[in-house]
């Protein structure tokens, strides 16, 4: 085989390059060739990339998506978002372990197949859903789990699969403002181009456009910044949307990826940058090729490269990064580290990204539908965007809707809505609460549904999931811990080992041993959270905080009557030493 | 004024906090003015009665240190973790490693030199658990006294502070892990 | 000269010092555990968490500006030091009795400084793989807290020995060579990498216990006392020389 390795090494590197930044590309493409990362496969990447193995493997080894031991031919992952698990994940990929005789996280003897299990994949409006060998498969019935598994059994290649199985329900429920403007390629960019990029960044201001990935930073502010700092400037999209219940960016990449792309070029031109990356979370690969194709035809339009829109001297190309399963990496820094072919920590800040960005450069980072709505602002004007929304939410933005509704899609609302209203336009009643912002952000119990999702009041980067009052708040939280546990990078104390610390707490309280004291420990546990190096740390305790604010009785209904119960399964510890004595009359209780 | 009641015992440890218990030496007599044993390798008494405070040390390894751990919780107003094992686990935890299973089969099944191969199974042998478990993750420790062992100072410090009502404090000299 | 006040004294900076490596040159401990005065700041262990004008941050990364409120000696920040050493202590395998590096660990005598006597949370437990293929220098992963001053210091040796790999609670210490073994790896007894492990991760090998109870480092000294008395003279000095360029 390492004949086949070199030459693989070296094919993919003639295709990505030698530099640094090359080393995630070369080793997904090796992962897709070879089922997993062998050592010598790594060796050879760091020759390659003249790198230190030990760099390549601390990057190969970050990432949920690439394997240091063989996977499956066919590679199934299943979104754990809790969207998907309440519509019955669990027995579908058991049921699919199950027919195909493969354990969970273990690979099938003869090498066909492995299946497990991943962080919300963003098709939890048609959920549930797999990727398998990084296509998605949603709207999961048991009767598609056997189609796929008897499919799966004969080795049918993937290209020879159902078309119709793959394919990603457009879902834009609502228009407006936005959604409904007309839009023609190159005429933004024109239009900025005909009144200097002072004007692009005043009618930005006037728009009052803030960030869309979460924070809500004033756009023309950063990129203000940006442009004030010295050096080769850089425009970065970031397309990770990793927050559970998030997949705005997804439709918005498949039907609007022209307007993202303007977007980008408008910061370019407002900056002065020359390099543009979006960051494709690997989850989306899928869409990849069409970004490939959209990107294609602006540059033939010329509209992407060289002398820009026929102007001097404006050159500036976008190139797409696409990820491997990492929710991290949506963190602006650790995004940068990622495409400069490091791990995915978060950075020190500051310096903030503005001023050193990707390989210490000034850079823009914006999410992909704040490139998108600013490309609108370009053409339309700031007033036309500021028209909606509030007074420091300007504007519409889209909303992911996913959970226990009529009419789960993307939502163009204005900025100040109710949740309440939400709750109506898609059809959902008597909900136990909303999800307002994802696992990061707030859960919202029916007290608190006249509040408004603005800046002002509950801020999102757009994720709204609804639970009926069937669903078991613990189940959320415990679910959203684990995300946390899961997707820590682990970089700093608090986080790699608080978000483990809580999971085990939540855990506890699910199984009823919980009692006042684990409750109490659970918020002081927030409060070292709260030391982390990165947002992912500082939210990791929301869910516990919200829904406990929100539902004090459901906790304490969970909770012993005494002051101390064990954290572990005690009677559960015993197990192998009855087994090997025979003594199996020997108990010990919980307490 | 009534004397205060004490109860010690060891778990999963070497004795070696006891050893060291007994280190205070002439403060021994002291003590005795003011504090009885109960349940204690140092006064013969098997069952622990209603007491004050209860000095634990070792981790737990097996079904019986969980009972006698629970018995003395439930006799004890105050109970004491002393020593490493008892905190951490200490040297008895070295095996939470291996797995239980491998390494009853290597000493009692296969290992080198087994004649007779079986796990004893006798009822008077308590079961193992899977781990080496320090005692604050079975109940309720309301104070630790540090080291391996922690040296009769530390101990003194703790316990006179106890018997006379006080909340134990060590200085940063009297806190030792080693 | 800019200045700051850190627990309500005023502490005179250079303009581009970090609120730590100013505080220390100043005669002020502040916890660290991640951080050397020899290696650039990394801000992962969070020991040197203080409060800015009421926010919590990284002492060893965050600059020091003229007229900031610095927090440091405050009960809440000792509970959260307490609860973050706790947590380093629990997620590996540290039996001080049986480590070569007892009595001059770092992550001990923070214990000692902050008052911990217990782990407080439960144990993990993890199974780590041991090194001991060097013939000079022993690896026991399971004491590394992650800090990775070795990783920088190699780095700054040019050797890149060290690296860290995995994700999350799975983050684990690499080493740089074909087989991942430290023997046959680039690095020497005598780099700052095998050195400066804070705690008994990295040790020489035959030097263990050679340093009778009562003798080492922190058996009579806390660890701020060590620290101003051996890192202070390094910041000063580095920021001496930094003035004459
Ligand atoms: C843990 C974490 C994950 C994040 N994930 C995303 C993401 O998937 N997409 C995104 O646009 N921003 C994400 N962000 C926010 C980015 O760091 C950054 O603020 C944003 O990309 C800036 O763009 P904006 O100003 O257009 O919102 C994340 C932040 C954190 C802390
Ligand atoms: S807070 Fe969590 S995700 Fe962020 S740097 Fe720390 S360990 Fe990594
Ligand atoms: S081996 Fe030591 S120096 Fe290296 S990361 Fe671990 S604790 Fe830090
Ligand atoms: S010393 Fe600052 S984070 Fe470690």
């Amino acid at each position: 085989m390492s004949e086949e390795v070199r030459q693989a090494v070296a094919e993919a590197v003639g295709r990505y390059g030698k530099e640094r930044s090359a080393v995630l590309a070369v080793l997904r493409a090796l992962q897709k060739r070879f089922g997993y990362l062998p050592m010598h496969a790594l060796d050879e990447v760091a020759k390659a990339l003249e790198l230190p193995l030990a760099q390549v493997q601390g990057v190969a080894e970050f990432y949920s998506f690439l394997a240091m031991r063989p996977q499956g031919q066919y590679r199934v992952f299943f979104s754990t978002c809790i969207v998907d698990e309440f519509k019955g994940r669990a027995a579908l990929q058991e049921r699919l372990c199950a027919r195909l005789g493969v354990p969970p996280g273990q690979t099938r003897a003869d090498g066909r197949v492995s299946v497990n299990e991943a962080a919300c994949t963003g098709l939890c409006d048609q959920g549930p859903s797999l990727l398998v060998n990084g296509w998605p498969i949603a709207r999961l019935t048991p009767e598609s789990i056997d189609a796929i598994a008897c499919f799966i059994d004969q080795g049918v290649p993937l290209e020879e699969w159902p078309r119709e199985w793959f394919a990603v329900q457009d879902s834009f429920r609502v228009r407006g403002l936005q959604l409904n403007a007309p839009w023609r390629s190159g005429a933004a960019l024109k239009r900025a181009l005909r009144h200097g990029p002072e004007f692009l960044l005043r009618e930005l201001e006037v728009s009052g456009l803030r960030g869309r990935g979460g924070a809500g930073f004033p756009t023309a502010a950063k990129w203000r910044y940006c442009r004030e700092a010295q050096g080769e400037r850089c425009v970065v999209c970031n397309a990770d949307e990793g927050e559970p219940g998030t997949f705005k960016d997804r439709e918005l990449l498949k039907h609007c990826a022209d307007q993202v792309f303007e977007g980008m070029t408008l910061a370019a031109w407002a900056t002065g940058a020359q390099k543009g990356f979006l960051y494709l979370r690997g989850e989306y690969e899928f869409l990849w090729p069409h970004l490939e194709q959209v990107l294609r035809g602006r540059r033939r339009r010329g509209l992407l490269g060289r002398n820009l829109c026929g102007l001097a001297g404006f050159h500036f190309d976008i190139a797409v990064v696409v990820g491997a399963g990492a929710y991290i990496c949506g963190e602006e820094s650790a995004l940068l580290n990622s495409i400069e072919g490091r791990r995915g920590t978060p950075r020190n800040r500051p310096p903030y990204p503005v001023t050193h960005g990707l390989c210490g450069q000034p850079t823009v980072v914006n999410n992909v539908e704040t490139f998108f709505s600013a490309a609108l602002i370009a053409l339309h004007g700031g007033a036309w965007f500021a028209q909606a929304g509030t007074a420091k939410s300007r504007g519409t933005r889209l909303f992911s809707i996913s959970g226990d509704c009529a009419w789960p899609g993307i939502y163009e609302l204005p900025w100040g809505i109710s949740v309440q209203e939400a709750l109506e336009l898609c059809g959902a009643d008597d909900a136990l609460g909303v999800q307002v912002g994802g696992p990061s952000g707030a859960f919202v119990g029916p007290r608190d549904f006249h509040r408004r999702l603005a800046f002002e009041d509950l801020p999102t980067g757009g994720s709204f999931m609804v639970f009926s009052r069937q669903r078991k708040l613990l189940d959320i939280v415990e679910n959203f811990s684990a995300f946390f546990a899961h997707e820590s990078c682990g970089f700093c104390t608090p986080c790699r080992v608080g978000t483990q610390l809580q999971l085990k707490l939540v855990r506890k309280l699910r199984r009823g041993w919980g009692t006042l004291g684990d409750l109490q420990e659970l918020e002081r546990l927030g409060q070292v959270l709260e030391a982390s190096h990165c947002g992912l740390g500082h939210t990791a305790a929301h869910p516990v905080r919200t829904t406990l604010a929100a539902y004090p009785e459901v906790y304490q209904a969970a909770l012993r009557e005494i002051d101390f119960s064990p954290g572990f399964d005690l009677d559960a510890e015993l197990e192998t030493a009855r087994q090997l004595t025979g003594r199996f009359a020997d108990h010990l209780a919980q307490e | 004024m009534s004397k205060v009641k004490i109860a010690t015992c060891s778990l999963a440890g070497c004795f070696g906090c006891h050893m060291s218990f007994m280190d205070i030496d002439e403060r021994l007599l002291e003590l005795a003015e003011v504090a009885d044993f109960d349940r204690s390798p140092l006064s013969d008494i098997r069952q622990i009665g209603s007491c004050d405070i209860g000095l634990v040390e070792g981790g737990v390894c097996n079904a019986e240190n969980v009972e006698v751990l629970r018995a003395f919780r439930r006799n004890c107003r105050i109970l004491v973790a002393v020593g490493a094992c008892a905190i951490n686990g200490g040297i008895p935890a070295l095996r939470n490693r291996y797995d239980l299973g491998d390494c009853l089969e290597e000493a009692f099944l296969t290992g080198l030199g087994v004649t007779d191969p079986k796990v004893p199974g006798d009822p008077e042998l308590p079961l193992l658990l899977d781990k080496v478990h320090p005692i604050h993750e079975v109940v309720k420790i309301d104070y630790f006294i540090p080291g391996c062992p922690p040296s009769a100072e530390a101990i003194w410090t703790a316990l006179s502070a106890l018997t006379s009502g006080n909340i134990p404090q060590l200085s940063h000299q009297r806190i030792r892990y080693d | 000269m800019p200045s700051f006040a850190l627990d309500g004294q005023e502490i005179v900076f250079k303009p581009g010092q970090t609120i730590l490596e100013a505080s220390i040159a100043a005669g002020h401990y502040i916890p660290h555990l991640c951080w050397h005065p020899k290696l650039s700041p990394h801000g992962s262990c969070k020991l040197c968490t203080v409060q800015v004008n009421g926010r919590l941050c990284s002492a060893c990364t965050f600059p020091a500006a003229d007229g900031q409120e610095v927090i440091s000696a405050s009960e809440e920040l000792r509970q959260l030091r307490l609860r973050l050493t706790q947590m380093l202590f629990v997620e590996g395998n540290h039996f001080c009795p049986s480590c070569e590096a007892s009595g001059q660990c770092e992550l001990q005598a923070m214990g000692y400084y902050l008052g911990m006597t217990d782990g407080h949370f439960p144990h993990f437990f993890p199974r780590r793989e041991i090194d001991a293929s060097h013939p000079e220098v022993l690896l026991d992963r399971d004491r590394c807290i992650f800090c990775e001053l070795c990783v920088r210091a190699s780095r700054a040796e040019g050797k890149n020995v060290f690296e860290l790999a995995g994700r999350g609670i799975h983050t684990r210490l690499v080493v740089n060579s074909p087989s991942g073994r430290l023997g046959d790896s680039a690095l020497q007894a005598q780099d700052l990498a095998a050195r400066v492990c804070p705690v008994g991760a990295i040790v020489l090998k035959e030097t263990a216990f050679r340093v009778p109870i009562g003798r080492r480092r922190y058996d009579h000294k806390t660890i701020a006392e060590v620290s101003l008395e051996q890192e202070a003279p390094l910041v000063r000095a580095h920021w001496q020389e930094a003035n004459h360029e």
